[in-house]
């Protein structure tokens, strides 16, 4: 069965974040390698603020798309509380990538439940390696929020089966094509998110 | 065909990976993959991959309603040339759309959500009878786990019940497939087609190799033949026996073809029935047992099953959601467990699977330790036990809010909904919104709860609140028989010109059809004074204008007779809505009253709380709120229920050197 192995990437945050984005990218790049891929997409009612999470999986060859429990490689999590929920489909020697910056529901505004106080310490207790930073501060700096997106996959490229240049490559490839005007800056939030890995 | 029919691709030993730390390859390692062409490996979804093979088959005529998880289907299909696409205005009219195609020479198409089908199903049950010229295909998009639907119906039991064909692919190569399979089925056998589809299937994305369209027209074109067309009771009656001789013949075949393959494997405890995204599960899950794998799953090939359980010590059905196949598999005298161990609800995911089969073969905690079936079992936790859900929500400056800001503030009323975004008026913070049955049920509900009103309830006031495609597609009909009923109901009918919770798809609200091209403009105003609602009755309002709404609820509740109002500013999503400078709070300013909260918006949060004691000793709780002007779309909503003017424009803020978010 291990001849089959299979990479598995949680992408995981709120509706309008970015997140089927980051994670079609990364399929895309994984696609154009040459592994079989496959993707879940949006479950449902998701642009309206819910839960959004994205499977990922490639290797030879992929049957199920759903990431088994306890099975994923990498979780990117766009927000703390979302990162927390999804931790425990982590293998022990998973890596957690986590956004920083809180997005508290309707429900918590109205007092109806609370925010954790520190949802990444709450994922270390579990004792996987998490690395944690304010991606949103770094896009801000560059000046489009949008850009936490391209922060986040900068972040993660170390940890991928294949060269963080390829996935950067793939990113501003799709800018090339779509918004040109955007290459430049992209780059810039990719590195930035390739750099923070270091500190934090 | 076959489920493994994809290339083996082979890469270098390099990228067998064996943890993620030792993973970090050299670009150069990578350049040695030597993939298919690009255009030879499409990343497509399900929905994409049907669109295809549904226009490389020849289709000529293909049509919808949105529903989640299909939606996308059409979306797809209409960027095709050669193949006539359109959004019809509920599910029973693109199935009879494509049963008239069908007729007419080409091979047609219709695609719905499970629920759809229950629309569509009268003209299904007849047209079974009829049969097709061109090939009829039917896809159903089930919504195993509910993500987005109101209930989880099994579309497989359309099959047995109009005695049709079901093919289920398994992931979206084999949707693209068995869509081509399923035109030449369809005339192979002379009866329309259903291709099962679920969630799992639309909605995920795999790789395809797409092949080139051929095109199919019947040479003959429409032929007058009432004898077959014309269902009629004496027409009727003869077709019945052709239709039970058909679906032996389909039996027969479902023995003999490719589609149903069985799979051998090296451990013999355990084999396994199987079709749908389910089958990815099992491979994934017991790669070693022997499988049978249904393609093609109605009517079930019960004597190749039968072989098969000949071979192996125990046999599993595995299959989302009810006990078809187990319960027909059981009445051939075929031993086989199903239920007994497995989930009724929900996906058949591998975190089912393997603990339920690990417990048949004795290799798993007791059960009584094990985790219960549940329909979602990814979303159970431990470290984030106790962690606060996300439901969806409306979307920030939504038109909806301001409705249901005074929905929640009218007292003494039963609110029948519908479907769409405005049943999420039901949670909180509005609590307006007490039924939602199906399409178009506001309006039936809400009849009914005038007419069964009990003594209690004299002085209710009974509102339906509808959304603008819901009317179109099963709400007309429902008014009219609340005029002609002499009715006592207030309508709230939401038009936001668009199929909002799908994705804000056209509609003939939007003036615009399938292709974004310009149509006709439905006039509500005229619909409902054409359906018997008094032309004093009918206003037409801001639902921004807080006070207007206000006041027109209050007056039309008072009226003993049938009432619309038309809420007329458009769905975010759509490019109809105009964005706004955005708003902040003025933090010296708020008092934290909370009113700006009753109205629900995301963009408001609450910064923080205090308890203070009122003078007659009464607590009270406060919330100060700030607005994340980054998300705010300035729809002035917000700043209407603020006592204190506490919520202002952000230029304002600028102005006063203020700091801004």
């Amino acid at each position: 069965m291990s001849e089959n192995k299979i990479t598995n990437i949680l992408v995981a945050g709120i509706g309008g974040q970015g997140v089927m984005t980051a994670a079609e990218i990364l399929a895309q790049t994984a696609l154009a390698l040459g592994f079989d891929v496959k993707k879940t997409e949006v479950a449902g009612m998701a642009q309206r603020g819910g839960v959004v999470t994205s499977h990922v999986r490639f290797g030879d060859q992929v049957l199920s798309p759903a990431i088994p429990p306890g099975e994923t490689d990498i979780l990117v999590g766009f927000e703390p509380a979302e990162a927390l929920r999804w931790v425990t489909h982590l293998r022990p020697d998973g890596v957690a990538m986590v956004n920083q910056v809180r997005q508290e529901p309707p429900v918590v505004s109205l007092g109806l439940y609370d925010y954790p106080d520190d949802p990444v310490a709450q994922m270390r207790q579990t004792g996987i390696e998490v690395h944690a930073f304010d991606a949103g501060a770094i896009a801000r700096e560059l000046g489009n929020l949008r850009l936490v997106n391209t922060v986040m996959l900068g972040a993660i490229s170390e940890y991928l089966p294949f060269s963080p240049e390829l996935l950067k490559e793939a990113i501003l490839e799709r800018f090339r094509a779509r918004k040109p005007k955007l290459v430049e800056i992209n780059e810039k939030a990719f590195e930035a998110g390739r750099a923070t890995k270091a500190t934090n | 065909m076959g489920w493994l029919s994809l290339p083996a691709i082979r890469l270098p030993d390099a990228l067998r990976l064996s943890g993620l730390h030792t993973l970090r390859l050299e670009v150069t390692i990578l350049n040695a993959v030597n993939p298919l062409p690009a255009a030879d490996r499409r990343f497509m979804s399900g929905n994409e991959a049907v669109a295809r093979g549904a226009w490389e088959a020849g289709c000529r005529v293909a049509a919808a309603y949105p529903g989640t998880p299909s939606t996308e289907i059409l979306e797809y299909a209409s960027q095709y040339e050669g193949m006539y696409t359109e959004w019809s205005i509920n599910e029973k009219v693109s199935l009879e759309v494509a049963i008239g195609a069908s007729l007419a020479g080409s091979r047609a198409f219709c695609a719905m959500k499970h629920v759809g089908l229950n629309v569509a199903s009268d003209a299904l049950m007849t047209e079974t009878l009829i049969g097709i010229r061109g090939g009829l295909v039917i896809a159903v998009a089930d919504d195993v786990g509910l993500s987005s639907s109101q209930n989880e119906q099994d579309s497989r039991f359309w099959g047995r019940f109009a005695h049709v064909p079901i093919l289920e692919p398994s992931d979206a190569r084999e949707a693209y497939q068995l869509t081509r399979t399923a035109f030449d089925l369809s005339e192979q056998f002379n009866t329309p087609v259903i291709l099962r589809l679920t969630t799992r299937i639309c909605h995920v994305k795999g790789v395809v190799s797409p092949g080139e369209r051929q095109e199919f027209i019947h040479p003959e074109g429409f032929q007058k033949n009432p004898a077959t067309q014309v269902m009629t009771p004496t027409n009727a009656r003869h077709r019945i026996p052709l239709m039970y001789q058909r679906e032996e013949r389909i039996r027969q075949y479902s023995e003999e073809c490719e589609l149903n393959p069985i799979q051998e494997g090296s451990d013999r405890r355990i084999g396994f029935v199987t079709s749908g995204p389910a089958f990815m599960h099992v491979k994934e899950s017991f790669p070693d047992a022997p499988v049978i794998k249904l393609g093609l799953s109605y009517p079930p090939p019960l004597e190749k099953i039968r072989a098969l359980a000949g071979t192996v010590a125990q046999l599993v059905v595995v299959e989302e959601v009810e006990p078809l196949l187990e319960t027909e598999i059981k009445a051939a005298g075929i031993p086989v467990l199903g239920k007994e161990i497995l989930p009724r609800i929900g996906e058949l995911s591998p975190s089912v699977l393997r603990p339920a089969i690990d417990r048949l073969l004795g290799e798993a905690p007791a059960a009584a330790e094990a985790e219960p079936a549940s329909p979602a079992p990814e979303i159970k936790l431990e470290p984030g036990v106790n962690l606060f859900p996300r439901p969806p929500t409306m979307c920030v400056a939504c038109p909806h809010l301001g409705i249901y800001y005074c929905l929640s503030k009218i007292k003494n009323t039963s609110i029948s909904g519908d479907i769409g975004c405005y049943t999420l008026g039901a949670g909180q913070p509005w609590n307006a919104l007490d039924t939602c049955v199906c399409m178009g049920a506001s309006m039936g509900v809400a009849l009914g709860l005038d007419k069964g009103r009990v003594e209690a309830d004299a002085n209710k006031r009974v509102i339906a609140v509808i959304g603008d495609s819901t009317f179109m597609h099963m709400g007309m009909q429902g008014l009219l028989n609340i005029t002609y009923n002499k009715g006592n109901v207030t309508i709230l009918l939401l038009d936001n010109r668009a199929v909002g919770m799908t994705g804000g798809q056209d509609n003939p609200a939007s003036g615009r059809n399938l292709h974004g091209e310009e149509t006709f403009h439905i006039d509500f105003r005229k619909v409902c004074e054409a359906l018997g609602v008094k032309p004093e009755r009918i206003h037409e309002v801001n639902p921004y204008e807080l006070p207007n709404l206000f006041k027109a609820l209050r007056e039309e509740v008072k009226i003993d007779e049938p009432s619309v109002i038309i809420t007329n500013q458009p769905c975010v999503l759509v490019d109809f809505y105009g964005v706004q400078p955005p708003f902040t709070v003025d933090e010296e300013k708020c008092t934290g009253c909370r009113n700006c909260l009753d109205v629900g918006c995301p963009a408001i949060f609450v910064t923080r709380r205090e308890t203070v004691v009122k003078p007659n000793g009464k607590e009270k709780e406060l919330a100060f709120v700030r607005i994340d002007s980054a998300v705010c779309t300035g729809c002035d909503l917000c700043p209407r229920t603020c006592g204190p003017d506490a919520i202002i424009p952000v230029q304002k803020t600028e102005d006063r050197g203020q700091k801004t978010e």
